[in-house]
């Protein structure tokens, strides 16, 4: 009278799939820190140094750009840092908090499912804002189109894969939703002043600059700025970005903790 | 009868130097409904999550349909619904999102209209987790239990937190559960949901299987022990009913004295007290029980309905 059938492992869970990710979508709403953060405040940046009229000068001190054009790409990375550093771990260490994975645990679902979810909603917001940026960067301050849409995709893409792993490392580590948000902005504000927010790449001096081609929102910024400006991103920033995937990618997987 | 639905031999699990169980073994019937019954730290709730996967046993097995839970973990998850201690939701999803998601997860889901209705959720399908109550909150953990259509449903203080009605809602949706044919395993503190609810009842204490029988049984084998509690005149030292060879404990619930024991109890205590110029009245003599079992092997009093966890 016990004759078991066995589930088979691997079918029919493209479903369950689909909806995690929905529900995970609807909180990233429902909770908008992370679209003020990751979205709102970068595209509201881009809009005000677009109004600023110095802004749009041509200076011969950045190499004949203007402001506008060398702040284009570090607002694109700051939605990626913010999104990859504090969007993506807070959620997460609040779930190991409150139980969500562990309860994962007991279902026939992968519990990794969770955090890949979790990694592709916050992409998908980091995308969105992304293009954002582009199509009002072109259509309201005139900025030409990005020099190699694929070089694009591959810079934003290889920072993506550097920074979210960062995030997890986070997450991994921040026992709590308020310890991870608290590192994720100890984190976030030097690698920001790498990424040249408040003195851009090409002021930077030498030491500094170097620092910088070494920090990921440093190669982040110099691969976007370059496809967006020249072509093809240059090898060494998105080898830099590679390394900062398999790093922390490999930390990340040997730290984080379920419960 | 073939494999047992939950068969558990000698686990055993320590933490650091801390055994958390020692040697406990069980198996449970398929369709049983299973107690788990023991004080605080006894291990009730190690055991259990050993047996759904949460945790790997230092030494032991577990089969659940001859499954192992670690090894087969998906094929266990598919069939074992578990309900666990502390363990909360986001507070911005919708109790329907959360039902359907979960119900996403398993092959033959059950339907969420009857499962919330059966347990009083039916008009919070659309409000947020952060608004319900701390019962609400239980009752939809229960539901995310039976939601797979689980042919073993393991549920770690099902009904902690919840008020008498709705416990005892709780207690008739497992048993309609459990004519479908389901396996129950039920962690409890409560002698009335175990006595209510349990086919047989493991007493654990101690990391050990204290006593394992039917609740009825259990109690029979207690029934040397007699209680009686009454509502004395006058205070008195409880010296003179402790000194009293039929005296096991003397215990103050209140204004009420209640006083355990054996062979005439009653009368020696009440000559006692006479002696001494006090008398009692409301008597009752209680030959209940489960409890009566759980105090004499465990030494030490389980919680009585109402009481916190």
């Amino acid at each position: 009278m016990t004759s078991l059938t066995l589930p088979r492992p691997g079918a029919a869970h493209r479903a369950a799939f689909g909806q995690i990710v929905l529900n995970e979508a609807r909180l990233t709403w429902r909770r908008p820190v992370g679209l003020v953060g990751g979205v709102a405040i970068p595209v509201t940046l881009l809009v005000i140094f677009g109004n600023v009229g110095k802004f749009q000068q041509h200076s011969a001190s950045l190499g004949g750009l203007t402001a506008f054009a060398l702040y284009v790409p570090i607002l694109m990375v700051f939605a990626l840092a913010m999104l990859a550093l504090l969007g993506l771990p807070i959620p997460l260490a609040s779930y190991r908090e409150l139980g969500v994975l562990r309860r994962l645990s007991t279902t026939p679902v992968p519990r990794s499912w969770m955090l890949i979810a979790q990694g592709l909603v916050q992409l998908g917001v980091a995308a969105t804002a992304i293009a954002v940026m582009i199509i009002v960067a072109m259509a309201v301050f005139g900025s030409p189109a990005p020099q190699s849409p694929a070089g694009v995709m591959v810079a934003v893409a290889l920072s993506a894969a550097g920074l979210f792993p960062i995030g997890l490392l986070i997450a991994a580590i921040a026992r709590t939703a308020n310890a991870a948000s608290v590192i994720g902005r100890l984190v976030f504000f030097p690698m920001m002043f790498f990424a040249g927010l408040w003195l851009p790449r090409a002021l930077m001096p030498g030491v500094l600059l170097t620092i910088s081609n070494y920090t990921p929102l440093g190669a982040a910024v110099e691969a976007i700025q370059n496809s967006m400006l020249q072509g093809f991103p240059p090898t060494a920033p998105l080898l830099v970005l590679a390394g900062y995937a398999l790093v922390f990618g490999f930390l990340a997987r040997r730290f984080f903790r379920w419960e | 009868m073939g494999v047992p639905a939950v068969d558990i031999a000698h686990l055993r699990k320590t933490y650091g130097t801390l055994v958390a169980v020692d040697d406990v073994s069980f198996s449970v019937a398929e369709g049983e409904i299973f107690g788990i019954l023991g004080p605080n730290g006894a291990g009730k709730t190690t055991t259990v999550e050993c047996a759904i996967g949460l945790r790997s046993p230092d030494s032991g097995t577990i089969r659940l349909h001859g499954l192992d839970p670690r090894a087969d973990a998906r094929e266990v998850h598919e069939v074992v619904g578990a309900q666990l201690q502390a363990s909360a939701f986001p507070a911005k999803l919708r109790v329907g999102e959360i039902l359907e998601e979960y119900r996403s997860f398993y092959r033959a889901p059950a339907d969420i209209g009857e499962l919330i209705e059966a347990l009083g959720l039916a008009g919070k399908r659309h409000d947020y987790y952060k608004s319900l109550s701390g019962g609400q909150r239980q009752r939809l953990s229960l539901a995310l239990a039976l939601i797979g259509r689980p042919r073993i449903a393991v549920l770690d203080e099902m009904t902690t937190g919840l008020d008498p009605q709705a416990r005892r809602d709780a207690w008739e949706l497992i048993e309609g559960v459990r004519a479908r044919g389901v396996t129950i395993v039920l962690v409890t503190h409560f002698m009335e949901e175990a006595e209510r609810l349990c086919d047989r009842v493991a007493l654990i204490d101690n990391g050990r299987v204290a006593a394992l029988d039917s609740p009825a049984r259990l109690a029979a084998q207690a029934r040397g022990g007699k209680t009686v509690r009454f509502l004395p005149s006058a205070p008195f030292d409880d010296r003179l009913l402790r000194e009293l060879p039929e005296v096991a404990t003397v215990e103050h619930e209140g204004q009420h004295i209640v006083v355990t024991g054996t062979g005439e109890l009653v009368s020696a205590v009440i000559l006692a007290l006479a002696a001494a110029g006090v008398t009692v009245r409301d008597v009752q003599l209680d030959s209940s029980s489960l409890e009566d079992a759980f105090v004499r092997l465990t030494g030490r009093h389980a919680l009585k309905e109402g009481a916190s966890a």
